[in-house]
């Protein structure tokens, strides 16, 4: 760990990076401008060939938060097993990352979940559609701010009649 | 890889009229779940495959945001159905890492075998299936009839055949008793036979190789690159198991093996399944002979744990802890934290994202399923073979709907 600790404050020095530890979970916060090149730096320099889990976070309700949604990576190294947790922030109107999808393929299908229920886009997706939910859905169902029983979201679908379909 | 819009530009040229379009699903009897897939054929050939999927999504995630640690349980049962019991054991797994609690010996190997006995039961389905989708009815049948042992076996632990909800945080519902390892044991007595049977029936059945050889191959490049673990990356030469590699619960005691294949096929995943539940037995035959004494659940002082029913009837310091932990508007203090934690399921890796927010509620609580990332390998494997191969490259990737839509 400390390698990459080290490696990463020698090639990042002017960015604020953020390590942390909790149980066996190490974590690194990364600014989301950075976030591509760390990645990158991640996968071609410290064989973290694997990204396992791609997911956001929404902190609207959490007592503390500054920054809106978090986006979190697992890499995976299949070389020394090692494991390693980044974490980036986006905020509203506008959440925008870029995409992963060059570095690893994994991040398709992930991407596109995460843009479906959270409405977080990611420049540079090849196909990023609604992937969960049906195309014509309006909203973003994992955003604190959507009710649990989504009330009033029928009432937007069109009613198909028989002699219609 | 996926599927690209500029794929679809240049199959809807003008001399490309000849391909036409093939809907399989969402109802059909070989996905054997609810998923659907749009399939471009030129004469038998797939040119291209594209997945639909969302059918079952019926926001498992937003829910887990509003249950208890404990009451969640029921849901992630529901979502691997195939192995309820593994996906209970990962949650609170998790969880459990969350609170910092370390489990009781007993209760250790307890889910240990537990954990093996539904990776039996995934796999004998998995395997069952896929020759059942091919056209062999025999192995389905022999297979399934152990699995019904299976759910015998859990029954006779949680009382329930199928959805079990059986873990609690700390611990599981109810300690087990000798009429249980007495099941396991014949259980473990008897399968090795079957087995074998299967083994005569499929594993050099000239139909059964051919339906399934070279079809739907991996490449260890790709492999790694799209994110596959479990059974599927073993297959295609990636030696990853959580169970060696991160061990957790007993599988850092026992003495198994790590199962694979550098062929990368339907048929390489076929044998690893098969042989996987061979290790899977010797692990639950090291841990029944050797599940220690003492209590299943963790004590009742840490805060989190529901307390024993005796105590609950007969303390006022037990009804007061139940009280606190059932009582929605009570609860205990859980750290202000988030963990990523995950097992080695029977379908690969299911890891959970927890994050905490000192309520007893988690404030997200993602699925990290595997079947979602192996559906999305679904065009890349069928490119370039025939219509009849889409039902043996579905069923080698074990695709359960409910777990990939959640």
């Amino acid at each position: 760990m400390m390698t990459i600790e080290d490696a990463l404050k020698l090639k990042f020095s002017g960015d604020e990076l953020s390590f942390s530890q909790f149980r066996d979970n190490h974590r690194i916060g990364v600014p989301a401008v950075k976030l591509f090149d760390i990645l990158a730096f991640l996968k071609n320099e410290h064989h973290f060939d694997m990204l396992v889990e791609l997911t956001a976070v929404d902190y609207l309700e959490y007592e503390g938060a500054k920054d809106r949604f978090g986006v979190v990576y697992v890499l995976v190294s299949t070389i020394n097993g090692a494991r390693l947790v980044i974490k980036t922030h986006v905020n509203d109107p506008e959440p925008l990352l870029p995409s992963v999808y060059s570095l690893w393929k994994s991040a398709d299908w992930l991407e596109r979940e995460v843009y479906d229920m959270f409405g977080i886009r990611f420049s540079g997706h090849p196909d990023l559609r609604r992937i969960l939910t049906p195309d014509e859905f309006t909203a973003y169902p994992l955003r604190k701010d959507y009710p649990l029983k989504g009330r009033g979201e029928r009432h937007n679908f069109p009613v198909l009649t028989r002699a219609e379909s | 890889m996926p599927f690209e819009v500029s794929d679809l530009a240049e199959l809807d040229a003008p001399d490309k009229e000849y391909l036409w379009t093939l809907n399989f699903g969402p109802q059909h009897p070989a996905t054997h779940t609810t998923l659907r897939l749009v399939l471009t054929l030129d004469g038998e050939t797939v040119v291209n495959a594209v997945p639909h999927i969302g059918y079952l999504h019926s926001g498992f995630e937003k829910l887990g945001e509003h249950l208890d640690f404990n009451q969640y349980v029921t849901i992630v049962d529901r979502m691997n159905y195939i192995s309820p019991l593994h996906n209970e054991i990962s949650w609170h797994h998790a969880v459990e890492k969350l609170l910092g609690i370390e489990l009781t010996p007993r209760c250790k190997y307890l889910r240990t075998i537990l954990a093996e006995l539904m990776r039996i039961q995934d796999h004998l389905l998995n395997t069952g299936t896929c020759a059942l989708d091919l056209g062999g009815f025999t192995a389905f049948l022999y297979f399934f009839q152990q699995r019904e042992l299976i759910y015998d076996i859990v029954e006779t632990a949680s009382g329930q055949r199928f959805h079990t909800s059986y873990t609690r945080v700390g611990g599981v519902a109810f300690d087990v008793n000798n009429a249980w390892v007495d099941k396991v044991r014949s259980f473990v007595k008897g399968f090795a036979a079957v087995h074998a049977e299967v083994h005569r029936l499929l594993t050099r059945n000239r139909i059964f190789i051919e339906r399934l050889k070279g079809i739907g191959h991996l490449s260890t490049e790709d492999c790694i690159n799209m994110g596959v673990t479990g059974p599927l990356a073993r297959a295609s030469g990636v030696l990853r198991d959580l169970r060696k590699d991160e061990p957790y619960l007993a599988y850092g005691d026992l003495d198994f093996k790590i199962v694979a294949s550098k062929d990368g096929d339907c048929y390489a995943r076929y044998l690893v399944r098969m042989q996987e539940m061979v290790e899977s037995i010797k692990i639950i035959e090291q841990c029944i002979e050797n599940i220690p004494e003492g209590p299943v659940n963790v004590d009742a002082g840490s805060k989190a744990v529901i307390p024993a029913k005796p105590s609950v009837y007969r303390s006022i310091e037990g009804l007061i802890q139940h009280f606190e932990v059932m009582m929605p508007n009570r609860g205990f203090p859980t750290p202000k934290e988030e963990i990523y934690a995950a097992t080695e399921s029977p379908n690969g890796e299911l890891g959970y994202y927890i994050v905490g927010d000192g309520s007893p509620r988690a404030y997200r609580a993602r699925t990290r399923p595997p079947s979602y990332v192996h559906f999305a390998l679904f065009p890349h494997l069928i490119k370039n073979h025939q219509l009849s191969d889409v039902v043996a490259v579905l069923g080698s990737l074990n695709v359960i709907a409910a777990e990939l839509d959640r």
